[in-house]
C-alpha cells in the first residue's frame, strides 16, 4: 500500500505520520506542497502543525496550495483522505467536509490524550476495530468543531460523524469535551466516507513505551481495509 | 485605489475572544457594554482602476479567501 504525505510550511507532524505509516507497512512518499502532482498512493495524510503560521485562518492558505487541487480531485475521485489537527482544519476549509473549525471554547491550547468513540464502522477507516472506545492524544488551540444546523442535520443524516470525544466507557457528555465542538465531534466524514477530518492524532499512538497502543490499533486496521 | 474589507463572525457563531475583551472590558470600569465580538479588517491595495471592477474582484476574494461563508460575513467598503 502506498501513501503520501503532504508537507506544508510549518507542519510539524509529518515525520511523525511517515514514522506511523511505515511502521504499519505502507510504503510512504514526502511530497512538498508546491509540487503540482501527487505521487500514486493508496492513501493521502494531511499532517498536523501549524501551516502557514495559522495566518488568516487555520488551515486556509494550506487549501489553496498547488497539490491541494491534486488532492481534491483526488478526494473527488473516490480516492482516500485523512487530515489529522491542521490537517482536518485545512480539509474544511478545502470544503471537503463540511463545517469549520474555531478556537477552543475557553482559549486555551489543549495538549492531553482524549477518548473517542467511533460512531460509524461502515467506512474504510474504521471497519474492523474491534474497540468501540480509542485512546488518542490532542494538542490544538482551534479545534471547536462548528457548523450550521442546515449541515448538522446533513451531516447526521448521512451518519458523517466518525468519532465523538467521550469518557473511557464510551460516555458522550459534555464534560468529556475539552473544546466546546458541537455534539463532542472529534472527527468527521465527507459523504462518501473516503474523507476523514480528526483532530487527534493516532500516529503519537503508535509506541506503548512512549505513549498508547491504540493508534497502532488504527493503523493496522487501516491497512487491511485499503489491501 | 485602496478598497477594504471588514470581516465578521456571524450572528450565532460563538466568539470566545469578544466574550473575553467584554469581560475584561468590564474589570475596568466599562460596565454599560452589552456585548463585543472581534472581526477583522483589510486594506487591499489594486491596480484595478475602475471601481465597480475592483469591487467585483475584491468581492471574490472574499468569497475564495478572506472570509469563510460557513462562520463569517463581508462587507466591503466603498473606495474613495
Amino acid at each position: 500500500m502506498k501513501s503520501s504525505v503532504i508537507t506544508f510550511p510549518g507542519s510539524n507532524c509529518d515525520r511523525d505520520m511517515d514514522v506511523a505509516l511505515k511502521k504499519f507497512g505502507f510504503k510512504n512518499k514526502m511530497v512538498w506542497h508546491a509540487d503540482a502532482e501527487l505521487p500514486k498512493s493508496d492513501l493521502v495524510v494531511l499532517p498536523g502543525g501549524f501551516s502557514y503560521g495559522d495566518y488568516l485562518r487555520c488551515g486556509s492558505m494550506a487549501s489553496k496550495s498547488k497539490i491541494m487541487q491534486s488532492v481534491i480531485n483526488f478526494a473527488n475521485s473516490g480516492g482516500m483522505v485523512m487530515g489529522i489537527c491542521n490537517g482536518f482544519q485545512i480539509l474544511v476549509e478545502t470544503g471537503l467536509v463540511p463545517g469549520v473549525l474555531l478556537r477552543n471554547k475557553y482559549l486555551e491550547f489543549i495538549c492531553k490524550n482524549v477518548f473517542v468513540k467511533i460512531n460509524d464502522k461502515k467506512n474504510k477507516y474504521f471497519k474492523n476495530v474491534n474497540n468501540e472506545v480509542l485512546e488518542f492524544h490532542i494538542a490544538h488551540n482551534e479545534g471547536n468543531y462548528f457548523c450550521t444546523n442546515d449541515q448538522l442535520k446533513e451531516i447526521e443524516d448521512n451518519n458523517q460523524i466518525a468519532i465523538n470525544y467521550c469518557d473511557e466507557n464510551g460516555k458522550i457528555e459534555d464534560q468529556f469535551n475539552p473544546n466546546g465542538s458541537i455534539k463532542n465531534i472529534a472527527g468527521i466524514f465527507n459523504k462518501e466516507k473516503n474523507v476523514l477530518g480528526m483532530m487527534p492524532h493516532p500516529e503519537r499512538m503508535i509506541d506503548t513505551s512512549l505513549s498508547g497502543d491504540d493508534g497502532s490499533l488504527f493503523f493496522k486496521n487501516l491497512i487491511n481495509n485499503l489491501k | 485605489m485602496k478598497i477594504s474589507v471588514i470581516i465578521t463572525l456571524k450572528k450565532d457563531v460563538l466568539d470566545p475572544q469578544g466574550k473575553v475583551i467584554h469581560q475584561t472590558l468590564d474589570g475596568m470600569g466599562f460596565e454599560d457594554v452589552n456585548e463585543v465580538r472581534q472581526g477583522k479588517y483589510f486594506e487591499i491595495d489594486t491596480k484595478e482602476t475602475d471601481n465597480d471592477k475592483a469591487k467585483a474582484k475584491v468581492e471574490e476574494m472574499c468569497k475564495k479567501l478572506l472570509a469563510n461563508l460557513v462562520i463569517e460575513n463581508y462587507k466591503i467598503i466603498d473606495p474613495k
